[in-house]
């Protein structure tokens, strides 16, 4: 019996562990939370500074040790084991930048880092700007109601 | 389209790796391996650069025969505008061809030369091919330093060189025969799955080969595809045996032998225009010699892959050229 290509492919093809990735991304993501919390209640008795400020230090803390440890060459490994637990948060934005920035940066400053640097996480700000708008929109509808 | 070649030998050839390839199950059979991706260079392409410059000086280190005395470079790589191939060959002040039939350049390489010598133009040409995994990463995927994650269909392109020498003095090695192939439609859009981009041009190529030689299937010791992949072997043979009622028995793919699957991080398998001749050049050449494999169809498979295109959401194309080639024992 003939069968076509494409059938033939998608018999072939191997499948991905869905489940368990999303419970490694689950729980990976779950630790990253934790430790973000940690983190503020930390900077809230150390420093002596308002919830809302030591949210601010613990994403500038965050950002800084992932784009560090990218640049020590092992943050690949383990953002490609936790997978999504360490991308959506703000660890994966940084490390897209930081990977972007360290691939970039022998094709010179201008030429090299500051035309590629947001070559991946460019998505991010772009679709983040444009959702908190219309989210916005939403909201100010939603409260003249 | 196949042609014949009267006299067309493989006289010698070389062979440079990366780490991964050097602590892959063919390690000890290729001629000079590196520690480091960077090959003490500055940047990846410089890296890819070096190692083009270092199979051709080791091949003619080895085969005693000068740079001047051959007539003609034949080469290609993957890198946009075949930059490895031209840059490594600014050193060599001769003729030169540049080619690029992604992963299949290799074969290409070998029938261009072949045409060349059989048809008393030249008497000799070294052909040459490279890939290097992180300059190949740069290009076509993500920066070498994001980690985010892939499918397990992917291919882990292969770090390395290997150049050859074609002469029509004898040798150890007789080129038979190549078919130039066609590019296919490959109706698959997924770049993680290159192994499904590439069987059907396998297929494509090989029934064509067979064909225009008079030959079945069992006339060959054995088939190698260049780099499928374990999936894109599958695909192959249930495409082959759908298609063409062909049933591939003494079949291998060099993506397959040139890493443990099992133990190191490739995915699926190796890929790129090196990986075909490296594994070639080195354990099937050396299994040729002792007498194990007489006769050997080295179909080389090359998707056909462009960024912009997959973006533009097109079908990926590929394309295989084959080549037979024969152990003079």
């Amino acid at each position: 019996m003939r069968q076509s290509y494409q059938d033939i492919v998608s018999k072939n093809s191997p499948k991905e562990n869905v489940f368990i990735n999303a419970i490694i991304a689950f729980i990976s993501g779950g630790v990253m939370g934790v430790i973000g919390q940690f983190l503020i209640d930390g900077y809230t008795v150390w420093f002596d500074i308002s919830t809302k400020e030591a949210t601010v230090c613990m994403l500038v803390t965050l950002i800084f040790l992932s784009c560090l440890f990218t640049s020590l060459g092992f943050f690949d490994k383990l953002v490609n084991f936790c997978k999504c637990g360490l991308i959506i948060p703000i660890t994966g934005f940084a490390h897209a930048m930081m990977s972007a920035a360290l691939e970039f940066r022998k094709e010179g400053l201008v030429t090299g880092i500051g035309m590629n640097m947001f070559k991946l996480s460019g998505a991010v700000i772009i679709f983040g700007v444009v959702s908190s708008f219309v989210f916005s929109v939403i909201r100010m509808v939603v409260g003249l109601i | 389209m196949t042609f014949k070649f009267n006299n067309v030998y493989i006289n010698d050839v070389a062979t440079v790796t990366g780490p991964y390839e050097k602590a892959g199950p063919l390690g000890k059979y290729f001629d000079m391996c590196y520690d480091d991706l960077y090959l003490h260079q500055k940047n990846w392409e410089e890296a890819e650069i070096k190692l083009i410059k270092d199979s051709i000086d080791l091949l003619v280190k080895k085969s005693s025969v000068g740079v001047d005395m051959v007539d003609l470079f034949i080469g290609g790589d993957l890198l946009n505008q075949i930059v490895a191939s031209n840059y490594a060959m600014m050193d060599f002040n001769n003729s030169f061809i540049g080619i690029y039939a992604a992963c299949a350049t290799s074969t290409l390489g070998l029938i261009l030369g072949s045409m060349f010598i059989d048809s008393g133009y030249i008497k000799k040409a070294i052909t040459f091919t490279s890939s290097h995994n992180m300059s190949a990463e740069k290009q076509y995927r993500y920066p070498t330093e994001y980690g985010g994650p892939k499918p397990k269909s992917t291919t882990f392109t292969a770090t390395g060189s290997a150049s050859a020498l074609i002469s029509s003095l004898k040798g150890p090695i007789k080129i038979e025969s190549g078919t130039v192939g066609a590019v296919i439609n490959s109706t698959v859009k997924d770049v993680f799955n290159m192994g499904a981009v590439m069987a059907k041009a396998a297929a494509d190529t090989i029934f064509k080969h067979l064909q225009d030689t008079g030959r079945s299937i069992d006339d060959y010791d054995l088939i190698l595809t260049g780099d499928l992949g374990i999936y894109g072997m599958k695909i192959l043979k249930d495409y082959m045996f759908s298609k063409y009622n062909i049933c591939l028995k003494n079949y291998n793919d060099t993506g397959v032998m040139l890493y443990n699957l099992e133990s190191q991080p490739v995915y699926a398998g190796a890929s790129g225009p090196a990986c075909a001749p490296l594994v070639t050049y080195s354990y099937i050449f050396d299994k040729m010699q002792k007498g194990k494999y007489k006769r050997v169809l080295l179909a080389a498979t090359g998707a056909l892959m462009s960024p912009a295109m997959v973006n533009h959401k097109l079908n990926i194309p590929s394309i295989c050229h084959a080549i037979s080639l024969e152990a003079m024992v």
